[in-house]
């Protein structure tokens, strides 16, 4: 029972980590109809700002911070050296520049970094574990991120939902023409959800780094959940990249969790721990085609047009 | 106009090159150079790379050429760079491989096209047993052999239970299967994780500690093993399961591993404070080469690999045609081997010494050292199942 507990925290912390990762692809893709594969480079550029920073200015949260700011100002630049001039082109323009952007990305890290990878350690008060239940103690650190992304998850609502900003936001994903038409500065409003969607990816890499390592590549595997995530949740919503993206994180964990001993009931033990890993990582993909079949919009789509 | 001659002029160039292939010694050499695991492979290039400048560059008289190729730690990419190498470049000797999975889907090509193959890491089971051929040869172990070792250790330290965490693919496999074989405890539980993508283990180590086994086996190589002791630290579990490794702590790893590795024992055949001269000129060599950097196992394998190619070429005084001798000059692992002299089985695996690594602070930096000798002569236990004799 202690153990069903500890994994739904383990599901739901790798859930909320792959919403902030999801909420910015999905406001990129929803609201500018901008195809990112370049989003998992810039979850690996937060990782190493963070790591770098952290190691400069020798204090944990202060480092997270500037290399928060450099994520964002980082996809202000991209957007308006690269990105901008691609708007109109269809998406398959999109996919070769992003593609192309990774592989910029990989190198420039190999140039700067080295191929090694770093470490971001963490101060000694997020290594304890910290008893939630009698009997359970669950790691300091995991626990401080469910913490920070069900924080970001609400600023996020308040901002879209709640300001008038968001009501751009949400107004330039229904009718792009239409609210350039009333005047509003459109060029403007892409370049800032693009630095939010560059600064969200930037802080689910920088605190998936003490957990994993800084390493070149390390956004790729990721940005695939991603992208399932928001085709599950519905394009443009960031509601349903929450639920999705928590949906997701459960079944991924809890897959790799109970899969194992429920395939040994029917399985010989050898089969059975050979076969679960395989079918727990298929699992996603296949919730993905199913939802794909019965709702081709997504489970809970952005509502537009 | 004039880049068309130059363009010309390297085409030629190109061209030419093949015709002079009987006057040099060709090698290939398949490793991961690309990706998150690329440094193994830059490890294992620049101690081959030393290991020719300590022979001159030469082998039999003959110039050697190496052609190094990136198999991105996929079996597929591995296997149409093994074929590359065989059939377009028509290499003499194939080395190389860190992964299982990357060196069996590689193996048949080689094989079938009777062109020596040295692995310089990979050791499935497989190549040990039923899959074992007269031109396949290994300068490190197969892989149930360390961790059988660091089974034995624990047996030595008295350890009740254990719950064995491993990577789901060939090596991880027999990893598992080596320490079951010697460890005398009660398996409290296994559990295989999807290799290379999965890197966060929070539901295995929940499961660990639900278990209720005294200590952990882990087998997790390069980069996995740096995130698995950082989550391993994070879970506390430090103080309540010790960790027992194979391949999860090296000189590459260790420095992002820091302070989370000290305590850690692993089993290995190499060390790099082994204490024979051979060794010592390599390390101290390879640190003025390729200076911030340390050797590791899997360059010393590699190392190892130049100098039985080497051992063969003497033999036959550079005339590569000669398989025959070469094989029989091969099998008696006459070179001075970084681990000491080492003996191989019928199968063409050491049988070699495995000894206790410990993580000690070396200045400000932290480094391996040999503890103790696990055990000695060890073989394999496949050799039974290798119909050579």
């Amino acid at each position: 029972m202690l153990l069903v507990v500890e994994q739904f925290l383990n599901g739901l912390q790798f859930g909320l980590l792959l919403f902030l990762l999801a909420a910015g692809l999905t406001l990129v893709f929803g609201i500018m109809d901008f195809v990112n594969l370049a989003h998992g480079s810039l979850y690996m550029m937060g990782a190493y700002f963070a790591a770098t920073f952290v190691a400069w200015t020798g204090n944990f949260i202060l480092g997270v911070l500037l290399a928060l700011g450099a994520t964002l100002l980082l996809g202000i630049a991209l957007e308006f050296v690269a990105l901008r001039h691609l708007y109109g082109r269809d998406h398959l323009d999109h996919v070769l520049a992003t593609f192309g952007l990774i592989l910029f990305f990989n190198d420039a890290v190999r140039l700067i970094w080295g191929p090694a990878g770093l470490a971001l350690p963490l101060p000694a008060w997020l290594t304890v574990p910290v008893p939630i239940l009698p009997g359970i103690h669950y790691p300091a650190y995991r626990l401080a991120i469910i913490v920070v992304a069900l924080v970001v998850a609400l600023l996020l609502y308040i901002v879209v939902m709640r300001t008038r900003l968001g009501m751009l936001i949400r107004a330039g994903a229904s009718n792009r023409e239409m609210i350039g038409a009333l005047g509003i500065n459109i060029k403007l409003l892409y370049t800032l959800v693009f630095g939010l969607g560059a600064a969200l990816a930037g802080l689910a890499g920088l605190m998936q780094a003490p957990i994993l390592t800084v390493q070149i590549g390390m956004g790729e595997n990721i940005l695939i959940l991603a992208f399932v995530i928001i085709v599950i949740g519905g394009i443009g919503s960031i509601r349903g990249a929450f639920l999705a993206a928590i949906f997701v994180g459960m079944i991924d964990t809890l897959g790799r969790a109970f899969l194992p001993d429920l395939l040994r009931q029917v399985l010989s033990s050898a089969a059975a721990s050979t076969a679960a890993p395989a079918l727990s990582s298929m699992l996603i993909y296949l919730v993905m085609a199913i939802v794909l079949v019965v709702r081709p919009e997504g489970l809970f789509p952005a509502n537009r047009r | 106009m004039k880049k068309s001659f130059w363009l010309a002029g390297a085409m030629a160039l190109a061209l030419a090159s093949p015709a002079s292939a009987g006057d040099t010694i060709k090698i290939g050499f398949v490793s991961t150079f690309s990706g998150p695991t690329a440094v193994i492979g830059n490890d294992m290039r620049n101690s081959f790379e030393l290991a020719l400048d300590h022979l001159g560059r030469k082998m039999g008289g003959k110039p050697v050429e190496v052609i190094y190729e990136d198999d991105g730690q996929k079996p597929d990419v591995g296997k149409q760079k093994t074929e590359k190498l065989v059939q377009s470049d028509k290499v003499d000797f194939i080395a190389g491989y860190i992964w299982s999975n990357v060196l069996l889907a590689s193996l048949k090509t080689a094989v079938d096209s009777q062109t020596f193959l040295i692995s310089a890491n990979a050791g499935p089971s497989q190549l040990a047993g039923d899959l074992c051929s007269p031109y396949v040869f290994s300068t490190s172990w197969q892989n149930d052999q360390t961790p059988a070792a660091m089974g034995l250790y624990m047996n030595q330290k008295g350890v009740k239970s254990v719950f064995l965490i491993g990577p789901n693919y060939a090596a991880g496999k027999d990893m598992l299967a080596g320490v079951k074989s010697t460890f005398k405890g009660e398996i409290k539980g296994e559990e295989y994780t999807v290799w290379p993508s999965q890197l966060d283990f929070s539901a295995e180590l929940s499961k660990a500690r639900a278990s209720g086994a005294a200590s952990i086996f882990v087998f997790y190589p390069g980069a996995a093993g740096v995130q698995f002791l950082n989550q391993y630290a994070q879970a506390g579990l430090k103080e309540q399961m010790p960790l027992y490794t194979a391949f999860t702590i090296d000189e590459l790893s260790l420095p992002l591993q820091k302070d989370n590795a000290i305590g850690v024992p692993g089993a290995q055949e190499w060390v790099n404070d082994l204490p024979n001269e051979q060794n010592k000129k390599f390390v101290a060599d390879y640190r003025k080469k390729y200076p911030n950097l340390r050797p590791t196992y899997y360059g010393a394998q590699a190392y190892d690999a130049a100098q039985l190619i080497n051992s063969a070429v003497v033999a036959v005084k550079g005339d590569t045609s000669k398989k025959d001798a070469m094989k029989a000059a091969m099998e008696k692992a006459d070179f001075k081997s970084l681990r000491g002299s080492f003996k191989y089985g019928n199968n063409h695996i050491p049988i070699q010494n495995f000894y206790l690594q410990d993580v000690v602070k070396d200045g400000d930096q932290l480094s391996l050292k040999t503890v103790a000798t696990i055990v000695k002569d060890s073989q394999d236990s496949f050799h039974d199942k290798c119909p050579m004799k």
